[in-house]
Formats: C-alpha cells, sequence, structure tokens
C-alpha cells in the first residue's frame, strides 16, 4: 500500500472547507462584487449613457431637446412594451417569433371593431387584448402541453397570424381611430392647476417619482443591514441616490416644459413597475426564473411547469396586442404590414438588456434599458442621417458586441 | 476486411500490461498504482464497488484520458502505447463499448457500424462495399437484421451487436464492455455471452467489467478486482479456490476510515406503523417501455428510522426514489405508496411534497440546484408558497430563513445572496438539505448525501440526518459507500437489476453480507438477517 488519500484516517473534527470568502478592502469588494453580479445591466446603463451623450453632441444639442424625448418615447413604446413580455419569455428559456404579426393581427381586428363596426373603443380594446390572451394562450398550450418547442410554434404563428391579418383587412389599410383612441396612443396627460411654464401633473409625477425612489433605496439598504449582507459606503450610496433622482427630475421637467408626460409613458411605468414587482416579489415571477434556469431542479422541487409556461405566453399575446393597439392608433391606421421584424426588435433587446440565451437571467428593467438602447441609436442616426441600411449594421454590430462582452466577462470570471 | 487471424504470429506474454497506473483528479486520486494483466485471448472481468476505478482505468487504456495526464506505463502486445485519444487507440485494436451506446439513432445499422470508418473513394461513399461488409459483420456477431434497419429500430440487446459489429469494423483486438447486460433482459444477457465466448474462439481478447458474479463464473477465465483506485488482487475463475465469496470479499472490506456520530439505533417497536411504505413497486424505463427498471419492490420506513438502500451503478435505486417522487422517472406500472398506513397519492411532485415526502436528489448540478441563483432562493424554491400571501413572496422572511439554515447547518458563504455556484461541494449539499428539511417533510429521501463532499462536510450532514431520525422523521438512505450505510443505517435493503434483493438488520450487516445481496438478481433467502422481519408477503 502506497501513501496516498487515507491521511485522514480518524476522525477529523467537522472542520470547515474552503468557503473563505475573497479578501480585500471592503469597499472595493462591494463595489466590484455589485458590478460583476449586474455585469450586463450596468454596462448597458453606461453604455446607454454613453450613447447618449454622442448623440447630443453629434446632433448638436438636437437629442435631449423636449420635442424629441417626448418623440423617444412615443416612438419607441410599442417595442419596449413588447420587449418586457419577451424577456420574460427569455427567462422561462423559450421565445416568442409571433409577437410582430400578432400586433397587426390585433391592430386590424380593432379596427375592425372601431372604424367599420364602431364599437365604443374602450370595449373595442378590452377584447383586442382578449383576443391577444387568447391568441397567446393556444400558442402556450401547444409549448406547455403538446410539447412543441417554442421556436416552431411561434413560427408558425408569425406565419398563420400574419396572413389571417391580410385576410381580414383584405390586404387595405383601415382607419382613422376613434379620437379617444389616438389621445392614449400619441396624447399627453391632461393640464390642471395654474399657468407655469411647465406640465404641472408632470412635474408631481416626477417628484412623486423621485421621493419613491429615495425611499426604496433606504429601504434596500436597511434590509441589507439586517442580513449583515455588505452595504455600499455611505458616501458612495448618497452619490448613487443622487445620481438617480436627478436622472429622473432631468427627464421630468424635459417632457414638463414640452407637452408634458406622454400617456404611453405612464402605461410603461405601470408594466414596468408591475411586471418587475410579479418577476421579483411574486411566486409565479420566481417560478419563471426556475423553469428557465434549471427546468429538471424546477420540476422536481415541485413547481408546475407547464402552469407557469402557459402563463408566460398568454401573458406574452396580451403584451402584443397591447403594444399593437398602441401602434395602430399612433399610425391612426391598421396595415397589414405593421409589425413587421418587431419580434426580432424585442428579442435584440431583451439580449441587449441582460437576458441569456440558455433562460433564467434577466430583469424587466434591462428589457426597458436594451431598448433605449436601441431607441436612441434609431432615433439619434434619424437625427443625423444616417440611412436605414447602416442603421441595421451598426444595430447588429451593437448587439453582437453587448452579447459578446457578457459571454467574455463571464469566461474570465470562470463562472 | 478481415479481422485479425487467429493464426497470425503472436509474441508470447500478456497482450496487455498496465503498470503502476497513477491518475489523479483534482483533490482525488482515482487511481492509484494499479496493475493489469490480460492473457493473449482470454476473457478477463474487472470487479469492484462503484467508484473503484474499473471505468477511469479503462479511459486511461482507451486513451480517453490521454497520455501524459496519468502515470505508469501501458504495454500492449510488449509494445509501449502513448495514446493521445481514442481514435489512437483503435488503431491499435482497442475498442471500448459504453455502457451508454454510442449510437445515432436515425442512421441505419451499416451506416452506424462505419461511422468515422467509411469505405470510401475520394470521399464518396461506396454504398455497395458498405452493405456487404455490414452484411458478413453481422452473420459475424449473429445478427439477422438487414443492415439498411435504422438503429432507433431495433432493441436494445440488438444495438448492442451493432456496437459490437462496429469494433469487429475496425479490427479490433482487444474489445473492451463497460457492464454489456446492464440493460439487457436475460435473453439478450445469455445471447450476448454467447458472443463473447465465440469472440474469444476467433481470437478476440476482451475485458469485461460486470456487477453480476453468476456472468464472471460462467464466461471470464480471470478477474482482476479493484478497490478503491486499487488493484487487490487478480484471480483465475477456474481455480476452485475463486468462489463468489473470495470475490466479494476483495471488492469489499474498505477501510472504516469515516466517524459517524454517536447515534442510538431505534428503539421503536418494530411493528410500529411505518410512516412510508412502498409496495410491489414497479417502473418500466422512460424510453424502453420493455425494461422493467424498478420491479416488485416493497419496503417500509418508520418514523425515527434510518434505512438504507444498498445497490450497485443500475440497481434501479435512484430510479425508484425518483418515481415514488412524484413519478419523476420511467413510465409507472404498479404499486401503492403508503403515509401513516393510509395510501396517498404522489402522482405528481407537488402531491408527494404535500403528503410529506422530500427527496434529495444524488445529481445536485442538474436536478437539486440553479447553479447561477442565490442561496436564499434555492433554499426557498420548493416552499414558496408557505414563504408568499397572495401570491407574493415575503423576500423578508425568505433571507430570514435562509439566514437561520445557514447557521443551523453551518453553510459556508460570504452572505445568502451569493449564488450557489460559487460554494464548495459539500455546502452546496447543505443548501440541497436545507431546501428540502424546509418543506417539513416527515420522510426524507436522501440520494447519496454526501457524494462528493469532503470528510468534514460529511461528518456534519450525518449529525443533520441523525438529528432528522431523532425528531422523528423517517430517512430512506441511499448510498453507494457501504461503511457509510453500516454506520448510519438501522436497517439496510439491498438492490439488484431493480428487485429488491435483501433486507439486513443492523447488527448482522457487514460489508460482505451487503455486497453478496448486491451482486445477485435474484432475493437471497434471508440466512444472515435473522432476527428481523424480512419483507413478507409481496403484496399484491
Amino acid at each position: 500500500m502506497s501513501t496516498d488519500v487515507s491521511t485522514h484516517t480518524k476522525a477529523t473534527p467537522p472542520s470547515g472547507e474552503g468557503g473563505a470568502p475573497p479578501t480585500g478592502t471592503p469597499v472595493v469588494r462591494v463595489l466590484l462584487d455589485g458590478v460583476r453580479r449586474n455585469m450586463r445591466q450596468y454596462g448597458m446603463l453606461f453604455a446607454l449613457g454613453l450613447i447618449v451623450l454622442l448623440f447630443q453632441i453629434w446632433t448638436g444639442g438636437d437629442l435631449l431637446l423636449p420635442r424629441n424625448v417626448s418623440n423617444l418615447v412615443l416612438q419607441n413604446s410599442y417595442i419596449l412594451i413588447l420587449a418586457i413580455g419577451m424577456m420574460i419569455v427569455i427567462i422561462s428559456g423559450h421565445i416568442d417569433l409571433s409577437v410582430g404579426s400578432l400586433m397587426a393581427l390585433v391592430g386590424g381586428v380593432g379596427a375592425v371593431l372601431m372604424v367599420e363596426h364602431h364599437l365604443a373603443w374602450p370595449v373595442a380594446v378590452l377584447l383586442t387584448l382578449l383576443l391577444g390572451a387568447v391568441a397567446g394562450a393556444l400558442q402556450g398550450f401547444f409549448i406547455a402541453y403538446v410539447g412543441i418547442p417554442s421556436f416552431i410554434v411561434t413560427l408558425a404563428g408569425m406565419l398563420l397570424f400574419r396572413g389571417l391579418t391580410e385576410i381580414f383587412l383584405k390586404g387595405q389599410t383601415l382607419g382613422p381611430f376613434p379620437e379617444g383612441m389616438q389621445r392614449v396612443a400619441n396624447g399627453f396627460l391632461p393640464e390642471v392647476g395654474p399657468e407655469t411654464n411647465y406640465h404641472n401633473i408632470t412635474l408631481l409625477l416626477g417628484l412623486g417619482l423621485a421621493g419613491y425612489v429615495v425611499l426604496q433605496e433606504l429601504r434596500d439598504r436597511r434590509r441589507q443591514r439586517e442580513f449583515t449582507l455588505d452595504t455600499l459606503p455611505t458616501g458612495l450610496f448618497a452619490l448613487k441616490v443622487t445620481a438617480l433622482v436627478a436622472a429622473v427630475l432631468v427627464t421630468t421637467l424635459l417632457l414638463a416644459s414640452y407637452k408634458g408626460a406622454p400617456v404611453v409613458l405612464l402605461i410603461l411605468a405601470v408594466l414596468l413597475v408591475g411586471f418587475g414587482y410579479v418577476m421579483r416579489n411574486a411566486v409565479i415571477g420566481r417560478h419563471v426564473y426556475a423553469i428557465g434556469g434549471n427546468l429538471p431542479a424546477a420540476k422536481l422541487s415541485g413547481v408546475k411547469d407547464r402552469k407557469v409556461t402557459f402563463a408566460v405566453f398568454l401573458n406574452m399575446g396580451m403584451l402584443a396586442a397591447l403594444a399593437g393597439l398602441v401602434f395602430a392608433a399612433r399610425f391612426n391606421a391598421a396595415s397589414p404590414k405593421a409589425g413587421v421584424n418587431f419580434e426580432l426588435e424585442a428579442i435584440a433587446a431583451a439580449f441587449i438588456g441582460g437576458a441569456s440565451m440558455s433562460g433564467g437571467v434577466g430583469t424587466v428593467l434591462g428589457a426597458i434599458i436594451g431598448g433605449l438602447v436601441l431607441g436612441v441609436l434609431n432615433n439619434g442616426m434619424n437625427l443625423v442621417g444616417v440611412g436605414t441600411d447602416w442603421q441595421q449594421v451598426i444595430k447588429g454590430l451593437v448587439l453582437l458586441a453587448a452579447v459578446g462582452f457578457d459571454v467574455w466577462n463571464k469566461r474570465r470570471a470562470g463562472a | 476486411m478481415t479481422s485479425a487471424a487467429p493464426g497470425s504470429p503472436a509474441p508470447p506474454g500478456p497482450v496487455l500490461e498496465m503498470r503502476s497506473i497513477v491518475k489523479t483528479f483534482p483533490g482525488v486520486k482515482a487511481l492509484s498504482e494499479v496493475t493489469l494483466s490480460v492473457r493473449r485471448g482470454e476473457v478477463h472481468a474487472l470487479c469492484g464497488e462503484n467508484g473503484a476505478g474499473k471505468s477511469t482505468l479503462m479511459k486511461v487504456l482507451s486513451g480517453v484520458h490521454p497520455h501524459g495526464s496519468y502515470e505508469g506505463e501501458i504495454l500492449f502486445d510488449g509494445e509501449p502505447c502513448h495514446f493521445k485519444d481514442i481514435r489512437a487507440s483503435e488503431q491499435r485494436g482497442i475498442v471500448i463499448i459504453h455502457q451508454e451506446l454510442a449510437l445515432v439513432p436515425h442512421l441505419s445499422i451499416a451506416e452506424n457500424v462505419f461511422l468515422g470508418n467509411e469505405p470510401a473513394r475520394r470521399g464518396i461513399i461506396d454504398w455497395r462495399a458498405s452493405l456487404r461488409r455490414a452484411s458478413a459483420l453481422l452473420k459475424r456477431v449473429g445478427l439477422d437484421d438487414h443492415p439498411e434497419t435504422r438503429v432507433a429500430d431495433i432493441g436494445v440487446g440488438k444495438q448492442q451487436l451493432v456496437e459490437i459489429a462496429k469494433a469487429l469494423a475496425k479490427d479490433v483486438r482487444l474489445l473492451i464492455l463497460d457492464e454489456p447486460t446492464a440493460a439487457l433482459n436475460d435473453e439478450d444477457s445469455a445471447k450476448l455471452l454467447r458472443l463473447m465466448r465465440e469472440l474469444k474462439d476467433q481470437g478476440i481478447t476482451s475485458i469485461i467489467i460486470s456487477h453480476k458474479l453468476n456472468e464472471i463464473a460462467r464466461i471470464a477465465d480471470s478477474v482482476t478486482i479493484l478497490r478503491d483506485g486499487r488493484s487487490i488482487e487478480t484471480l483465475d475463475v477456474n481455480d476452485p479456490g475463486t468462489t463468489e465469496e473470495r470475490i466479494i470479499r476483495g471488492m469489499v472490506g474498505r477501510d472504516l476510515d469515516s466517524r459517524f456520530p454517536d447515534r442510538t439505533p431505534y428503539t421503536g417497536e418494530t411493528d410500529a406503523r411505518p410512516a412510508l411504505e412502498v409496495r410491489d413497486w414497479t417502473v418500466r424505463h422512460p424510453l424502453d417501455r420493455g425494461r422493467r427498471v424498478v420491479d416488485g419492490v416493497s419496503l417500509q420506513v418508520r418514523r425515527g428510522e434510518i434505512v438504507g438502500i444498498a445497490g450497485l451503478m443500475g440497481a434501479g435505486r435512484t430510479e425508484l426514489a425518483m418515481s415514488v417522487f412524484g413519478r419523476s422517472y420511467g413510465h409507472y406500472e404498479r404499486g401503492s405508496v403508503l403515509k401513516d398506513g393510509r395510501e396517498v397519492r404522489t402522482r405528481t411532485v407537488p402531491e408527494a411534497v404535500a403528503n410529506g415526502i422530500a427527496y434529495v436528489t444524488e445529481d445536485r448540478k442538474h436536478y437539486g440546484l440553479d447553479l447561477g441563483d442565490s442561496v436564499a432562493r434555492n433554499v426557498s424554491l420548493a416552499s414558496l408558497g408557505d414563504l408568499a400571501r397572495r401570491g407574493v413572496v415575503d423576500g423578508h422572511e425568505e433571507r430570514k430563513v435562509a439566514e437561520r439554515y445557514r447557521r443551523t447547518m453551518n453553510i459556508k458563504t460570504p452572505n445568502v445572496l451569493e449564488p450557489v455556484g460559487r460554494l464548495s461541494g459539500g455546502n452546496q449539499q447543505k443548501v440541497v438539505l436545507s431546501k428540502w428539511i424546509l418543506t417539513g417533510p416527515d420522510v426524507l429521501i436522501l440520494d447519496e448525501p454526501t457524494r462528493g463532499v469532503d470528510v468534514g462536510a460529511k461528518f456534519e450532514i450525518y449529525t443533520v440526518i441523525d438529528r432528522l431520525a431523532a425528531e422523528g422523521k423517517a430517512i430512506l438512505f441511499i448510498s453507494s459507500e457501504l461503511p457509510e450505510l453500516l454506520g448510519m443505517c438501522d436497517r439496510v435493503y439491498t438492490m439488484a437489476a431493480g428487485r429488491l434483493t435483501g433486507e439486513v438488520a443492523r447488527e448482522a450487516a457487514t460489508q460482505e453480507v451487503l455486497m453478496r445481496h448486491m451482486t445477485q438478481d435474484t432475493p437471497v433467502p434471508p440466512v444472515a438477517t435473522a432476527g428481523t422481519a424480512p419483507t413478507e408477503g409481496q403484496h399484491a
């Protein structure tokens, strides 16, 4: 017998194993840890800032003109709505290629109901949202319960919904929409109160939001303390909160000095907060992460994976319907060609915003950031007169760079 | 293509010699000073417990672990070998057939036989030559299917023959079979063993890894026993002194080097109503429905009792556990689960959990944890419903709970928000255990709970298991390490080939007794288990 493994022949006390925390000055470590954990999101936030700055200079200050900021929101609202749903789909480990076509179908049905049958617009909106939910649920049924891969099901859906739209609209565009509909998609919040140089409601909302952000950050910090987690040093924390508040207030002022906050911005904010909360705190949201992160483990933990998958696609259908309505109302007509390639924009937004191809990773906020990166690129390049040909090239490169950076970063971390 | 002719002049001496092979994986010495000598034209069996190093040794031989990644010397036909990959060893005529067959199901038999070795002229496949030669090879292995049949359309037994034909196509001189009969029924096994005899007559030397001692007695000429990465001895099977007992003694006899907490054995009444009872549990393979992976298993565990399940690879232990736990494996055929004497539904995981059953997987990376997610979220995943009010998880409570388990289970992590993938194996295991203890089960099925865990953490896990039993939980403890079962369990069931082959009480249990039961595929009459009630009465 040679000498080897049996060095611990007798009674080793239950000593620990090598899980010692990394050493280094706490401040640096906390920062590095935080940044590393949310590398893609921080990276993209930084990139977004950089892109904004770049175009602000390049356009001679046109990018952040109040009117253009308003425009930016209106132009990208439907992609952002799609991106929220798409992010959730991708977190669950699936993909949805049908949303662009579904948008067109919903817009078409909405137009027929409102323009041809003169249905009251709120009723028509409810019906069309329901239609989106049903379409999403159907796809979800085939994916979750029949077991056909989502790529195939939604590819079929993409063809099917597009074809149905053409049939339904007989190849024609249909409009105009009732005024109420248009106001939702293109309009701004109503104005009340005394005459100022700014839009009062928008200002109040902005101040409220800033207050909420501060409270939220303080609460998080208190929680972290409670669990003896590492927290940012007070100075840095103050800096972070100040930066957040400043960003909120600047955006508010920009919007308020034009016509105020667009109605869709409010819708977007509600979706962002609502879905963000659900994905973070609701059981179903956590189950979405679990099935995307490790499906067998989730199943063995009692997660009803089929129900969750079904719900994810139902939800995506409803959000696609909402995006379709906003899109149709914005252009005041339903077209059979509406929403072509929008699914790809939404998917790109989700990946730029931190989603992972294998699922289980990503945040709703990330989807918004990713969507804004693409949106600002579009808008900025339009302002400086870059053609759509080059716009596509540049957006492709940005997507490749964003995901490539993430892959590289992960490999380097060895995780 | 004619195979290695028996008449070719062969140098005397052993065809294969492996000398002082040492193979180290990070932190583990898998093989130390292993010596293996195989005579020309014999069938040589390799025997040993799970993890004894059989597969590793064969991977070293076949170039899966390339030259330079191990120490020692390999001589084939008296010449030193430095294989850098499988291709290199195959060129010398050493072919390994793994337990999981390496066939492409949607290609034909002929295409599979010549995969990577296609008869071709300037890159274009010569189909006529391919079919002709495939037919000849199939005849040699006794397979009468047409060579253009899809592999997916023939049974596992025939697929095994296709693998051998594939080996013959490569002019095999040393054929290595890793548990070739593990997935076969009795008839196919007999056929395969007969074929190995025939190949032997044709001058092909083979090495067979097997757990079935009767199989070894039937076909092998000699047997080498490995234990804990060492070669213990090589025996001549035809020597009257080589009994099954002798082989078993060589396989076990592992040092009792782990420490166990002082445990008061189960003192409850033996006729107490069991917390968990499984009756006549029978499950078929998920893909090969003709095969029973678990066959008529009945067992019981009482509150406060730790009951072991011993068995070698492929015995059906994990399959039994996973199928009982919400039918998470295979196709259910029959059987019932009783909790406290009352039949309960465990058709889905949520039902099993609701009935107080928890299953801690043997494969925590694939079935137990989401490695990218935090410790807290992994701990809470199976109990989110309890931590939530109206569908919203109380994140505060969740972290408090995780924090509590971090302390009581001594999980070493900077904080509970750390991704669980960054923890060591032992600490990951504690996270999986915490997750299931949190569900508040009455019955815990622990599948290899100390696999890949260092000695210190092992002791901690034993202590936790002990504490759970003391709290009145029923523990079903599946393990490949016999000393662990002897050290922890009040009773041990043994399994082989999907069937329960024995039940041994703590007092009667030794490594030899357990191994004897584990290497038989029919139940052994309970001679050694005097004093306990064997699983009487096969409940219908």
